[in-house]
């Protein structure tokens, strides 16, 4: 089938707010080219449990296009209308499996040597969204919050080389009360600025608090959830069962209630986030500064949090991964030194993460090494490259970010 | 794009003495060809940053070398494709988790063919059992028992073991793919496989099991193959296929960066190997190359050096290193190569002719 061919009721069977969106721009489907409009579809098929940002930049979109003449749409999508496809990825469904046909596509365009241009016109195509779209004020400028190495006593290696550029590098930092520092900076700004997941906590252990309006994600939260989800993962690719594509598919077709999550509202698009993590995320099931960096990373994408703290610790030793997924070990050795060298480039990429979103050039960003004496401040007032080796407090450093 | 990332300018500083070429090539040529795998980014390796992750490219090898600071690849950036490419000298097409042959002639069917040698004289040593198949095209005027023995280490050490003591101390070297982690195509004949290995090699299953439980990953294993190889039957044209590399997927940017520094450890250990092992050395040239790179920091549609999706440029270039007699030592190439002109230069060095193979060769070698 192609975007022409379309009818209002082949969206029958999207939830209501996204079957609502679809219906009413049924017209401007027509005129989008294969190559892109199932891709529009595979965002607008989850947008009832999308966070609020995302549904803002994917009405954006529409925003975007539904003014523009047929001639502008075809100049505007004249990049993806010349990619070649093949006719078999007009024979599926993608109307109702747009993920699917996103794969098949993706595959397409790398066998066929078109990635690069596909590539290309989707960075310009979203750079005109942007730039037509105003973007709104931020209540309040964003920040980001790290803390890295809990449970490594000594470490030899330095740290923050990558972001001792971008801010100053503090190297006298006493450690007394700098975690419940971040903590008050965190309730303190979800309080001023109550934000349906504007603010989030990220824990590579067991979350230590819970606070009104404070989005909590934990490791360990999971466990169960991760468990489960690593027994689907090995009847799937035992022989016979399937095999990296069928684990593939399985894992982004599966909902939460098939993992014994079940809510309403808000809790629902949570659900939705979790089981995304561990099924998109490679090794978010099982190494807990993996978890960390991707649920960071994608909170950022799709959230677009005014506040996010992430806390990193100590994941399980190297094991194979057989062995991690049979789960033959029922109290994993821990290796805090290894989690540290993971978390020190993980914090690097929530900065770079956070600098992609709307008022970056405001935003403020700290990473600490826990119970220790570095961190490295980045923000509009603080001077970048530049050392201070001065005694100084957390909480001072959270001031001079301007928290 | 090497000047951007210091490749060129770090390899620059390593040369301070005049170039020289080595020892005249006499007959008997041999190849040794090491894939740097399964994909290594120029930051954690000859930029500067990471040179401290490369000590025995650096310092040992490099400066024996003609070292190519801009090899592209324009193919599918998965594994087993990206290694068929290099192989066939084109960009393959087919999915890289199917079990399927190269639709190209690989090397190993070029050399053979043109140049009548027997089956004993080219293996592969790959590191899954996803690479079954690479040691022999579809292609209907090679394949068919014109290809290379296909070494799968892992797949005999898992034989070799009675099942009760696979889960404890060998199960390290006993994974298999690091993106979908339990993807292990099936294979056939394991056992018989095994002691028809063990006589080839001169190896008792027993020593090879106990060898194996001192050994720290599955590369250290294929590496132990080779080395056994070079010893038993001495191929003149050998392919190392390394992957622990890949451990990145997990996400765990320490084990990406200790498997990095084994695989330099390694790579040295070969040319070792190839300078003390009577049939190799003097006569042996070496080509060391990732068979990828992986996703730039920078790119918003990956994330960083967890993966290899995005097809930018950093995950597209790498680096070459060629040494051994004919090739001019401490010499940096700096015009950009692609990752099809392996076969072809291995055709000019080794003497046969890649006809279906659409590099070309690399005219600083040979």
């Amino acid at each position: 089938m192609l975007p022409r061919q379309l009818t209002a009721e082949q969206f029958s069977r999207y939830p209501p707010q996204a079957r609502s969106i679809a219906q009413a721009h049924i017209a401007l489907f027509g005129q989008l080219p294969l190559a892109f409009l199932p891709l529009l579809l595979r965002e607008l098929i989850g947008y009832d449990w999308k966070f609020p940002a995302e549904c803002k930049e994917l009405d954006n979109q529409f925003t975007y296009l539904s003014p523009l003449t047929p001639e502008q749409l075809e100049k505007e999508f004249a990049a993806f209308a010349k990619l070649r496809l093949s006719p078999d990825l007009e024979q599926i469904d993608w109307v109702n499996a747009p993920a699917q046909f996103s794969e098949k596509l993706s595959a397409h365009l790398w066998a066929t040597h078109q990635i690069d241009v596909f590539r290309a016109a989707s960075v310009e195509y979203i750079r005109r969204v942007n730039a037509a779209v105003s973007s709104a004020v931020l209540p309040m400028r964003r920040l980001g919050l790290v803390a890295i190495g809990r449970g490594v006593k000594e470490n030899g290696r330095p740290l923050f080389r990558k972001l001792r550029p971008e801010g100053v590098y503090f190297k006298d930092v006493n450690p007394q009360g700098g975690k419940e520092a971040l903590f008050e900076v965190l309730q303190r700004r979800a309080k001023m600025q109550p934000l349906a997941f504007g603010h989030w906590y990220i824990d590579g252990g067991e979350s230590e608090i819970t606070a009104d309006g404070v989005t909590c994600l934990s490791f360990h939260s999971l466990d169960a959830l991760r468990r489960t989800l690593v027994a689907k993962m090995r009847e799937t690719m035992q022989p016979g069962g399937g095999g990296p594509e069928v684990l593939r598919t399985l894992l982004a077709q599966t909902k939460p209630e098939e993992l014994g999550l079940s809510g309403s509202g808000e809790e629902a698009v949570m659900n939705r986030f979790r089981v995304s993590v561990l099924t998109e995320g490679s090794g978010t099931q099982l190494f807990s500064t993996t978890f960390v960096q991707w649920s960071a990373r994608e909170a950022l994408r799709r959230a677009q949090p005014l506040t996010l703290l992430t806390r990193y610790a100590p994941r399980q030793r190297e094991q194979s991964m057989r062995e991690l997924l049979a789960g033959t070990q029922t109290q994993p050795e821990l290796d805090a030194a290894g989690a540290l060298i993971d978390a020190d480039m993980n914090a690097y990429y929530t900065w770079i993460n956070q600098q992609r979103l709307p008022g970056a050039e405001q935003a403020g960003f700290l990473v600490w090494f826990e119970d220790h004496k570095e961190a490295v401040a980045i923000g509009p007032g603080l001077k970048r490259g530049t050392e201070d080796n001065s005694a100084i407090s957390l909480r001072e450093i959270l001031s001079q970010i301007k928290t | 794009m090497r000047a951007v990332t210091g490749a060129s300018a770090s390899a620059a500083t390593l040369f301070g003495f005049a170039p020289t070429v080595g020892t005249a090539t006499p007959k008997g040529k041999r190849a040794v060809v090491v894939t740097f795998g399964g994909g290594a980014r120029d930051q954690e390796t000859f930029m500067p940053e990471g040179q401290e992750n490369i000590p025995f490219l650096l310092n040992q090898l490099v400066p024996q070398a003609t070292f190519f600071t801009q090899v592209i690849n324009r193919g599918i950036l998965g594994h087993y494709v990206a290694t068929a490419s290099l192989a066939t000298g084109v960009y393959e097409t087919f999915n890289n988790f199917t079990a399927v042959p190269p639709q190209y002639p690989t090397v190993f069917e070029y050399f053979r063919k043109d140049l009548k040698r027997p089956a004993t004289d080219t293996w592969v040593v790959a590191p899954s059992n996803g690479f079954n198949r690479i040691g022999e095209s579809g292609n209907r005027a090679y394949g068919g028992g014109l290809g290379a023995g296909v070494i799968l280490p892992k797949r005999l050490l898992a034989s070799a073991l009675p099942k009760s003591s696979r889960d404890d101390l060998y199960d390290h070297l006993l994974r298999d793919n690091y993106e979908t982690p339990m993807y292990t195509p099936q294979l056939k004949g394991g056992e018989a496989e095994l002691h028809a290995m063990a006589e080839l090699l001169k190896l008792s299953v027993s020593d090879f099991a106990s060898h194996a439980r001192s050994l720290a990953s599955p590369d250290e294993l294929s590496v132990y193959i080779a080395k056994q190889l070079m010893r038993q039957l001495a191929p003149s044209l050998l392919w190392v296929t390394l992957h622990d590399i890949d451990i990145a997927h997990s996400g765990t940017y320490s084990l990406y960066l200790e498997a990095i520094q084994r695989t330099d450890r390694l790579c040295a250990e070969i040319w070792k190997t190839i300078q003390s092992e009577p049939e190799y050395a003097g006569k042996t040239n070496l080509f060391i190359l990732p068979d990828f790179g992986r996703d730039s920091d920078e790119d918003p549609g990956g994330n960083g050096f967890q993966h290899h999706r995005t097809g930018d440029a950093l995950s597209r270039t790498t680096w070459m290193l060629v040494m051994g007699p004919g090739v001019r030592q401490n010499r940096v190439v700096d015009r950009p190569v692609q990752s099809t002109d392996l076969v072809p230069t291995l055709g000019t060095v080794l003497g046969f002719s890649p006809e279906l193979a659409q590099g070309k060769s690399l005219n600083e070698i040979g």
